[in-house]
């Protein structure tokens, strides 16, 4: 049982995806993580300003379940299914990322220059944050999905628009870290 | 007992996804660099074993545990918002590492951090839903 300390391969998690897909399928359900942010927009009382927040938020009630279970599923996966939290990424990456500032590349699970408590005291990791979170709210609601809407549950269903999105998701990407980072880092 | 079903259901999304290091910057990183296939093997298996089940479920009619029809509903159709949506999606995803699932596996694994970004995709939600209509879809 030792393997389920160590990360796990893709083999095993990308069936596990298809599996949690599955079951959402078999309950009635569809799997898509972004809605909830549009959900927690109504909860908010974002339909006051947009009637697009004007929503009966509690047929959406079972999503934000399954949100507070993957905040429960991080805590256990990482305080009690790992031994280490190092992400043993490629070592031409952590030469990369060394060169541009990232010194916690290949020793941590996200890098400190980002994630550590005292990033939040540094305005550039502080901005980039907040910048990465509007991009990544407001295009996954104009995309109509994210991931798991569209990469996962779109593609499944062998849906057009979700071919364009998810190529749109790694136009972007790419641009991001080949254009954009050697800019900003 | 329905709400126990779903939460049960997300924890071990939350598991997977920490485990994977699909929740990991690094991870997305190294994908969009075109550095391993750890990331594309995840996509790809799990993409691969979800059209088996979805293609299956509707050929053969498959009923929900509860007996009712499962049903998907197309995609409006459209070109321009998918593109430019994804394309403003995949920026942010790059930068902050984390999609709208992970993002949430990450405060359970401690990140306090990842706060800042979550509460920002709130921000950016609200902001679609405001200037919606000025944009093309």
């Amino acid at each position: 049982m030792d393997w389920i300390f160590e990360p796990w391969p893709w083999y095993i998690s990308g069936p596990l995806i298809a599996l949690i897909m599955f079951f959402l399928l078999m309950i009635g359900k569809n799997f898509g993580m972004s809605d909830n942010l549009r959900t927690l927009c109504s909860l908010c009382g974002a339909g006051k300003t947009s009637d697009f927040f004007k929503f009966d938020w509690k047929a959406q009630r079972w999503n934000l379940i399954v949100v507070l279970g993957a905040i429960i599923g991080g805590f256990i996966g990482s305080y009690y299914l790992s031994n280490e939290t190092a992400v043993a990424i490629n070592p031409e990456v952590i030469e990369n990322l060394q060169s541009l500032g990232f010194n916690s590349a290949g020793k941590t699970y996200l890098p400190t220059e980002l994630y550590d408590m005292s990033a939040l005291t540094h305005i550039k990791s502080v901005s980039i944050l907040i910048l990465g979170g509007l991009l990544v709210g407001f295009g996954a609601r104009y995309a109509g999905g994210c991931t798991s809407g569209h990469a996962i549950s779109g593609l499944s269903d062998l849906q057009g628009p979700s071919l364009i999105a998810v190529i749109g998701f790694f136009i972007g990407g790419i641009f991001m870290i080949h254009v954009l980072f050697p800019i900003i880092f | 007992m329905r709400s126990i079903i779903y939460l049960v259901i997300g924890v071990f999304f939350g598991i997977v996804m920490y485990k994977s290091e699909a929740a990991s910057w690094f991870r997305i990183y190294e994908m969009f660099q075109f550095k391993a296939f750890h990331m594309y093997g995840i996509i790809g298996s799990a993409l691969g074993m979800g059209i088996i089940v979805v293609q299956s479920i509707k050929r053969y009619k498959i009923k929900s545990f509860y007996g009712k029809q499962i049903i998907f509903i197309p995609k409006e159709k459209s070109i321009g918002r998918y593109l430019i949506g994804g394309i403003i999606f995949g920026l942010g995803w790059a930068l902050v590492g984390a999609c709208p699932g992970p993002m949430f596996t990450l405060i359970g694994a401690g990140y306090i951090p990842v706060l800042v970004v979550i509460v920002s995709a709130l921000l950016g939600t609200f902001v679609y839903g405001v200037i919606r209509h000025k944009l093309p879809h």
